[in-house]
């Protein structure tokens, strides 16, 4: 197994780790926003939604583990990657001009992934990890959500992700090889899209939510 | 007529590789705009030599945009300023007078400062060592198109090749990663069919002397490819990922 670990332990194997975690959550994105939409089919549309979900029990309990190993794996291999490429330049320039390459999506992915670390751990306190018993989970969003400041974090935490994936989508296929004449500049176009999706379609939830509330 | 301007330079003074570096300030008066970035340092050095100081040490060998020695990082950009150009073929032209110039040399860990301007970029011939060729037995001379290569890949295959190992995508990547020089020379190779037999040996030792040299790791930031002088594109970084995958994961190649 030596040379699974030597493949996978390289910098193209951590990227690799990255790229599979990376795409992964994308595909969770996809999969929670239309969940979400059906918030605007108002309370009961949105809590039979949820029920619907947690009946299919232990499916949720494999997929919930499934996403927890690669958010161990996208985490610990990030920051990984943050450590030793702050290290690979010891001496930094006087002065630094970005010739053109580098957008704010890219520049910015290790704090917008950490930021978005911590705000998945707020979430789930919130919405998660609450006790559901006499309460259904519209009234909790619904709750949180009248307080201005609750609106204005998730906005910005929306916004935050848009940032991420902005980059990482194009990146992760770069990054797996899958680069293509044809199809390069279809999947930048498909980052841009999918990156407005993310911040548009999940950020106007909360101001949707709060202006209902 | 020539035109001529004054500059202002900043330059990074640095004895010997252990010795703490920083930057003087020097003048350079009356430069011809027909002038090489170089041949401006050359004005300088012979000022510095006249008044029995120092000259500036840096990289320099063909002066014609082929060898790969000269580079340094003008004003924050490896090369200077202007796109798909070595620093010997910057030319004074795209400075104005009065102009404050900063000249730093190419930073990385896996870049030692040898004096100056001048850096030891020996790691990547370390990583040429670990795979960057075919080999070849001998015998008799192989006809030259007994082995029929489609022209768009002999052009890739070139466009590869054009790279002339000058450092300037390890000095310009955020990381300090060297992943366009490798790729290109793995690309190189494994475009052609003569490179393919020992392509899954050669990629996994390249890539493993790359990492062991110290070398950051790349995160698609582009600056490489914006920054090299031959234009060598990112897609290579690609082909080399596929080629390190496959003979990861799918290949004899341990
Ligand atoms: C909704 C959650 C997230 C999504 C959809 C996501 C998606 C992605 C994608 C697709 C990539 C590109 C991989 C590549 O370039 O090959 C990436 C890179 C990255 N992610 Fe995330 N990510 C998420 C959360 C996080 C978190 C919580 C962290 C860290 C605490 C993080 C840190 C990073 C870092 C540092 C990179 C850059 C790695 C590199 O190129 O060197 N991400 N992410
Ligand atoms: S001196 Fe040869 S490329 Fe500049």
């Amino acid at each position: 197994m030596s040379w699974f670990v030597n493949t996978l332990g390289s910098s193209i194997g951590k990227k690799l780790m990255m790229a599979i975690s990376g795409l992964s959550f994308c595909g969770f994105l996809v999969a929670h926003l239309a969940g979400n939409l059906f918030i605007y089919g108002g309370r009961d549309a949105f809590n039979s939604y949820a029920t619907h979900l947690h009946s299919l029990g232990p499916l949720v309990t494999i997929a919930e583990l499934g996403l927890l190993t690669l958010a161990l794996i996208h985490v610990l291999t990030g920051a990984t990657l943050f450590y030793e490429n702050l290290q690979s330049r010891p001496q930094r320039y006087a002065v630094n001009k970005s010739a053109g390459g580098r957008t704010i999506g890219s520049a910015t992915m290790p704090y917008t992934g950490a930021f978005l670390l911590l705000f998945v751990i707020f979430h789930l306190l919130n919405f998660h990890f609450v006790d559901k018993t006499h309460i259904t989970i519209f009234d909790i969003v619904s709750k949180s959500f009248s307080h201005p400041a609750y609106v204005v974090f998730y906005v910005l935490a929306m916004i935050i992700a848009g940032l991420h994936v902005s980059h990482g989508l194009w990146s992760a296929f770069q990054t797996l090889g899958a680069n293509h004449p044809k199809y390069m500049p279809i999947i930048m176009m498909l980052s841009l899209v999918f990156s407005l999706i993310v911040g548009i379609g999940f950020g106007f939830l909360p101001i949707y939510i709060s202006l209902i509330a | 007529m020539t035109k001529t301007i004054n500059l202002t330079l900043k330059v990074w003074r640095q004895p010997s590789t252990e010795s703490k570096g920083g930057f003087e300030t020097y003048h350079a008066s009356d430069i011809s705009t027909d002038m090489s970035f170089l041949e401006m340092l050359d004005v300088v050095n012979e000022k510095l030599t006249m008044d029995g100081k120092e000259p500036i040490a840096f990289d320099h060998d063909c002066r014609e945009g082929i060898c790969g020695q000269c580079g340094s990082v003008v004003n924050g950009r490896a090369h200077g300023p202007e796109k798909g150009t070595t620093l010997c073929q910057l030319h004074m032209r795209h400075f104005s007078d009065g102009d404050t110039i900063a000249i730093e040399p190419f930073r990385a860990r896996a870049f030692k400062v040898l004096k100056d301007l001048m850096v030891d970029r020996s790691a990547l011939d370390k990583v040429i060592q670990a795979g960057g060729y075919v080999s070849v037995n001998t015998g008799g001379t192989p006809d030259a198109n007994a082995i029929p290569i489609s022209k768009e890949i002999a052009d890739k295959a070139m466009d590869a090749a054009a790279c002339i190992g000058c450092g300037a995508c390890v000095a310009a990547c955020p990381n300090a990663s060297a992943m366009l020089f490798v790729s290109a020379k793995v690309s190189q190779l494994a475009l052609l069919p003569q490179g393919r037999p020992e392509a899954a040996r050669r990629v996994t030792a390249m890539v493993r002397t790359m990492d062991r040299m110290g070398f950051g790791n790349c995160s698609n930031e582009r600056e490489c490819e914006a920054e090299c002088p031959k234009e060598i594109s990112i897609t290579n970084i690609a082909r080399m990922n596929r080629e390190f995958f496959k003979a990861g994961f799918f290949s004899a190649v341990k």
